[in-house]
């Protein structure tokens, strides 16, 4: 064995890639509280003191500056610090912190408006290089999209495509860095490549040039932490360089690109096993171990990416999702996987302040220990920074080294990448089968080949057949579109880096989504229940509705209505999977809006569940505000009859808040009943919820008085965010929500 | 076939008894307790669930009644007074162990000792403990609140006992005094619970048409009822 590997047990590991295998036999469970945590350390107090100062000026600038003389690269700036003598860990993405990065690979035209938002402008020569002899990803898509793809995405039928920006969403497996150091990654890819034998077809041809990639990246990275002198080309000796070489790699993805979710992955079992090996050899202790995860952490807190301001209006607040997972339980015994290290983490949120970044993520199982599971509830009622995402449905299908991407996504570690899609607006696609298939917003054919109706009542029958109809020809437009997508986005736009701490023979999932689903569930339950009545223009297009009568409503677990959500799914599901996949990717499908619930919504006219033209959606998976009115365990029953495992492998989205009183009269009550209501929700197979213990006059308070709470932190759809980014739009939303309260 | 009345089911009860909690909301109560807060209650509703129906949605939340004792908790209106429907509906509930609460004043039809057999927890609402006041505020004779205490008594149950806090009509020595031999008179008594006046209520008042009594009382300081429970809990302790 290697003298770094000193005291760890040999296996699989030690000849192949494989960090699950070193994990399973090396890490140590831990099954006591929280008791043993440490506070920060002042070289933390430090660093973190000077960053507060810059996001306070960065708040106040919304950028507080741009990098215009270099393009995007994983070794293309020089070494930056916060306040290097007090550093533990170090690297940023530029040569200073937020100092954000140009990233032109995605799309050039993107870059201009980015700039002059912020009064910034590119360096003449690059900006002259550049577009002479590069094409970027957005240009080669729309080089290949269709003219119904076009009209499809310009009024809002499919939003937020990574047409021209990077795709995220990708989880390098950054801890192979660290395990492994980058010679023996190269080795690994120069044995891969000299393999990749055979009659030259496109598949092979691309993938011996992604191998080629990937290798010189490899090399990039040991470079690039060169140049804050470190060499990684041998493994982490101890804990410290563990963290370094494993933030490294993570670095790297960061600097080359600028996907909208860039994730961490799953570090805390694989950390605690180099922290325990240092105490137990007495080069560390608690204080020490604590500092190196909060300076971690303070890192992944400054990561930034340049975004346009209507980005920023569909995700606020400067979202990055560095989803950082923890917990879970083994696949094999069914051990839980929590460590010391699970608690650091979390920990964090106390020694820093709370904040989104990065995007907490529990893997929750009924298994893990009660001690960890009243940790979690605890800080998630002091801080609304957690999401949970249900591990006993998850590592059936992932196994037991798999880590969320963005907010909801499960993939293997270095096994599985995937195609983000964003989403498809179901709700403008149900009128658009009412309407002819043209747009009740901008007007003109959109979908051709339906007729539009003239009935004076709506009748259900009718709705659904004309509805599932469409469903199967905006699936079509959808897969055309992320076919296109993705084969531009590799070509131009390959994210090396990342794909370098991958298997060489990577499984991909083509991750489509859905918008609307509780708007679409209760406009067929009001047209199956009730009478519902439209309202035509001159055109015959239904702009508004009446509704005569009472109808079931999704999110009091009725089955009625709850059924047609159901059905829907599995429905676009299933048409979803009927088209052939670029690079043979696996069609997954999400429920999951983020905050763009709010814009989607805006571009869509009323519907048939009352729903008035220009307000917002629910988000995710929820129900439509203030219409689960037999409290919240029926509205987590509605969400939890949705199926994870065979229809929405790609996550099921819930956002839920309640008042701190209605959850209990004491910390002590209120830590229970949580725990209580997350085992319930995910026994029944449920797979994600966000917990956002406050009450409504506090977010009210907050909009009017930004300044009375400045860290106050929220959980919209998939990710937390502080309430004072929010657009006033989506603060109003946020407070529209229905927040769980007894009278 | 046994149908009942039910106003309304809260999910997600998590201060009506222990864990969380089906509150089953039941219509009609004889009280007419002047800081009520659920005037929608007072008249028996249409008969709306069958004992199976009833008993198929408090089945659905069973997953979250596992740990801390969740389970169902009768509320209202008066529970009592729809003893029958209740009674099959336990049954039923009974037969999935599920843990189950009455919250009553205890004025029913008198006969309490079948219904008792199948609950696992009274919720006692005391409202006022001499007769005189209890007259006053709820427009009954206290007796028929004395005869469930006699049942409960004779069954065994665990109770807890729930005192809504008025200001200006319980926060005195004097009655807190009454309260305390009150409570003596009650076996297997596990938690006392002070509950403060609050005006949520009131909206209700005005929606229903119906002429509040206490338009305008001021509610119950929150911080003042604890002080006046803890040193109540104090003095109910050194009597024992």
């Amino acid at each position: 064995m290697k003298e770094e590997w000193r005291g760890f047990k040999e296996g699989k590991w030690t000849t192949e890639i494989n960090v699950r295998d070193f994990i399973q036999l090396n890490y140590r469970p831990y099954q006591d509280d929280e008791q043993f945590l440490a506070s920060t350390t002042p070289k933390t107090k430090a660093v973190w003191d000077k960053c507060s100062d810059l996001l306070k000026e960065e708040l106040k600038k919304h950028v507080l500056d741009i990098d215009t003389d270099h393009m995007s690269g994983i070794n293309a700036y020089e070494a930056g610090y916060i306040d290097k003598d007090n550093e533990v860990i170090v690297g940023l993405q530029t040569d200073a912190p937020l100092k954000r990065i140009v990233n032109p690979y995605g799309g050039i035209r993107m870059v201009y408006q980015e700039l002059e938002a912020y009064g910034y402008q590119l360096n003449p020569t690059v900006d002259k290089y550049f577009n002479e002899f590069r094409k970027t990803h957005n240009q080669g898509v729309f080089d290949a999209y269709t003219d119904e793809i076009k009209k499809a995405r310009h009024v809002g039928l499919l939003t937020g495509l990574p047409d021209a920006y990077g795709r995220g969403r990708i989880i390098g497996d950054y801890r192979r860095v660290a395990l492994y150091g980058i010679d023996f990654l190269m080795a690994e890819k120069k044995k891969d490549f000299e393999q990749l034998l055979g009659p030259m077809t496109n598949d092979l041809i691309q993938l011996r040039e992604d191998v080629s990639m990937q290798y010189r990246a490899l090399d990039e990275i040991k470079k690039m932490a060169a140049k804050y002198g470190y060499d990684i080309s041998k493994p982490a000796r101890n804990s410290k360089e563990a963290v370094q070489w494993t933030y490294f790699g993570y670095l790297a993805a960061v600097k080359e690109n600028n996907g909208a979710a860039m994730s961490l992955g799953r570090v805390d079992a694989f950390l605690d096993i180099y922290i325990t090996r240092d105490m137990e050899e007495g080069t560390l202790d608690e204080a020490g171990a604590q500092e190196l995860i909060d300076q971690f952490i303070i890192k992944l807190r400054l990561v930034r990416h340049l975004r346009t301001p209507e980005y920023d209006e569909l995700f606020s607040g400067d979202p990055t999702w560095v989803t950082c997972s923890i917990g879970g339980i083994t696949e094999d015994t069914h051990t839980s996987m929590v460590t010391k290290t699970s608690y650091r983490i979390l920990h964090t949120l106390t020694n820093l302040d709370p904040a989104p970044e990065p995007n907490m993520t529990v893997l929750w199982s009924e298994k893990l220990p009660e001690s960890f599971k009243k940790y979690c509830a605890k800080m998630s009622i002091n801080t609304d920074a957690i999401q949970y995402e249900n591990d006993d449905v998850m590592r059936p299908i992932y196994g037991d080294d798999y880590a969320i991407a963005c907010c909801v996504s499960a993939m293997r570690e270095g096994k599985d990448m995937q195609f983000f899609g964003a989403r498809c607006n179901l709700a403008k696609a149900l009128l658009y089968s009412m309407n002819g298939g043209v747009d009740e917003v901008k007007g003109g054919l959109i979908v051709p080949g339906f007729e539009k109706m003239t009935d004076e009542v709506l009748d259900y029958n009718k709705v659904k057949e004309s509805y599932f109809r469409m469903l199967e020809k905006v699936a079509e437009i959808y897969a055309n579109a992320m076919n296109i997508i993705h084969y531009m986005h590799d070509k131009y736009a390959y994210e090396a880096g990342q794909m370098a701490l991958h298997d060489t023979n990577v499984n991909r999932l083509m991750a489509y989504g859905v918008a609307g689903l509780s708007v679409v569930a209760d406009s067929l339950s009001a047209i199956k229940y009730a009478k519902v009545k439209p309202i035509r223009n001159e055109e015959g297009i239904a702009v508004d509705f009446e509704i005569e009568g009472d109808f079931p409503k999704y999110g009091n677990d009725d089955d009625r209505v709850d059924s047609i959500a159901v059905e829907v799914l599995e429905k676009f599901s299933a048409e979803l999977k009927k088209h052939p996949c670029y690079r043979d990717a696996h069609p997954t499908l999400s429920v999951l809006t983020i905050t763009s619930n709010v814009v989607y919504g805006s571009k869509t006219g009323s519907t048939p569940d009352g729903r008035k033209a220009g307000i917002p959606f629910a988000p995710g998976a929820n129900p439509m505000h203030g219409r689960d009115a037999s409290g919240a365990i029926a509205s987590l029953n509605s969400v939890a009859k949705i199926n994870y495992g065979d229809c929405c492998r790609d996550g099921i989205s819930n956002t839920f808040s309640i008042v701190p009183t209605t959850l209990g009269h004491t910390k002590e009550e209120q830590v229970e009943n949580l725990v209580s209501l997350l085992d319930g929700y995910f026994i029944q197979g449920a797979h994600h919820l966000n917990v956002n213990v406050l009450n409504r006059e506090t977010l009210i308070e907050a909009m009017e008085d930004p300044d009375k709470y400045p860290l106050l932190t929220i959980r919209v759809s998939g990710y937390a965010v502080r309430f004072n980014r929010l657009t006033r739009k989506q603060q109003e939303e946020v407070i529209a929500r229905t927040f769980h309260e007894k009278i | 076939m046994t149908k009942g009345s039910v106003d309304s089911l809260e999910t997600f009860g998590l201060v009506d008894g222990p864990g969380i909690r089906t509150v089953v909301f039941l219509s009609g109560c004889r009280l007419r307790c002047k800081y009520c807060h659920n005037p929608e209650m007072w008249v028996k509703g249409k008969e709306n669930y069958t004992p199976e129906e009833l008993a198929r949605k408090v089945l659905r939340n069973k997953p979250y009644f596992k740990r801390n004792s969740g389970g169902v908790t009768f509320s209202g209106g008066e529970p009592l007074l729809q003893s029958e429907f209740v009674i099959e509906v336990c049954k039923l509930l009974k037969k999935e162990g599920i843990h189950i609460a009455l919250d009553t004043a205890g004025v029913g039809n008198c006969d309490y000792d079948e219904i008792l057999s199948y609950v696992d927890l009274v919720l006692f609402d005391i409202k006022h403990v001499t007769p005189e006041g209890y007259k006053d505020l709820t427009g009954h004779e206290i007796d028929d609140s004395l005869k469930f205490i006699e049942a409960m008594n004779k069954s065994g149950v665990p109770v807890w006992i729930r005192q809504v806090i008025v200001p200006g009509l319980m926060d005195n020595d004097e009655y807190m005094k009454g309260l305390k031999d009150t409570i003596k008179k009650i076996k297997n008594v596990q938690k006392i619970e002070f509950l403060p006046y609050h005006k949520l209520g009131d909206e209700k008042y005005q929606k229903l048409g119906i002429v509040n009594p206490y338009q305008d009382k001021e509610a119950m300081d929150a911080t003042y009822c604890q002080e006046l429970y803890e040193k109540f809990m104090r003095m109910y302790y050194e009597g024992k």
